[in-house]
């Protein structure tokens, strides 16, 4: 019944970063999934694969649409996050600017993310990595 | 709320809130270059917003079809992408390569770019009636 999507995110080219949301998109757009649901997914994934992308040299997408939900896994092997809490204020960013100049690092992803899911976990480990799950509920 | 309402317009007009605008009368009030989804110029908008930074336009934006931008990169698209926008307008005569512009359209999204400033690009779509009334503080 489930149905489970998987991407790799390439952590050195940020051109591409946003292709495996952008994936995730158009699948849950075809099976018929209500477009504002899809919105959220979209956003809350996208930031947090930029995130993966800019923070933490790539890693793993991991997608599972059940009956009335979808979980949403960003899994990496990066230099983690040592304080969460922090990490998830508004306007937090250990971003480099050579990353602002690109239209990200103003610290409002990961409130972002919590802001478009029902429900974010984030499990991280500093020097050994970081997966966040995302759940949106269908309604 | 009667102080807002500019001679010509009508008070239903303001109370809907919504004016609907096509995208070709956005490219002529900006005397903008077209650079792909010239076949989406009759599609209509009915509001617009204006950002360099990606982040801050998925954080508040609400249901904005028109993306201005002086952000020259494939973020600029997939933000719009994600958002469902159906238009990027770059500021300041920005121009983007090829992969963005195929990248727009293939995914049907018009792209253009104008020579104003930010501001000023924002200040004759918002004065040309591209607005939704009621706040739009976050
Ligand atoms: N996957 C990750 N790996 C390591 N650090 C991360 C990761 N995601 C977020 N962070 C840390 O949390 C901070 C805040 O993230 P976010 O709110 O997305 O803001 P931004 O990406 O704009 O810096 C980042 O600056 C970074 O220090
Ligand atoms: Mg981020």
């Amino acid at each position: 019944m489930a149905i489970n999507m998987r991407y790799v995110v390439d952590g050195s080219d940020f051109t591409t970063a946003g292709e495996a949301s952008t994936a995730v998109k158009m699948k849950l757009k075809k099976l018929g999934i209500a477009p504002d649901i899809v919105r959220r997914v979209a956003i809350a994934m996208y930031e947090a694969e930029i995130n993966m992308v800019i923070h933490a040299g790539g890693g793993v997408a991991e997608v599972e649409l059940e009956s009335d939900k979808i979980i949403i896994k960003l899994i990496d092997h990066g230099k983690g996050i040592a304080d969460v809490d922090l990490a998830m204020r508004e306007g937090y960013s250990t971003a480099p600017d050579a990353v602002r100049n690109l239209g990200f690092g103003a610290g409002m992803g990961l409130p972002n993310i919590k802001k478009y899911s029902d429900e974010m976990h984030i499990d991280t480990e500093v020097g050994k990595g970081t997966t966040v799950t995302i759940i949106i509920n269908l309604q | 709320m009667i102080q807002f309402i500019k001679s010509g317009d009508t008070l239903e007009k303001n109370l809907c809130g919504v004016k609907q605008m096509k995208i070709g009368e956005i490219c002529r009030i900006l005397d903008a270059k077209v650079l792909c989804g010239q076949e989406l110029m009759d599609t209509e908008v009915s509001s617009a917003c204006g950002s360099d930074m990606m982040s801050d336009v998925l954080a508040f934006v609400k249901n904005h079809a028109i993306l201005l931008t002086g952000l020259l990169n494939p973020q600029t698209v997939r933000t719009a992408m994600m958002m469902d926008m159906k238009c990027i307008i770059f500021v300041r005569g920005k121009t983007p390569d090829e992969s963005m512009v195929s990248l727009a359209q293939d995914n049907g999204i018009v792209m253009m770019t104008t020579d104003f400033r930010m501001y000023t690009a924002c200040g004759l779509l918002y004065n040309a009636g591209l607005y939704t009334s009621g706040s739009d503080k976050v």
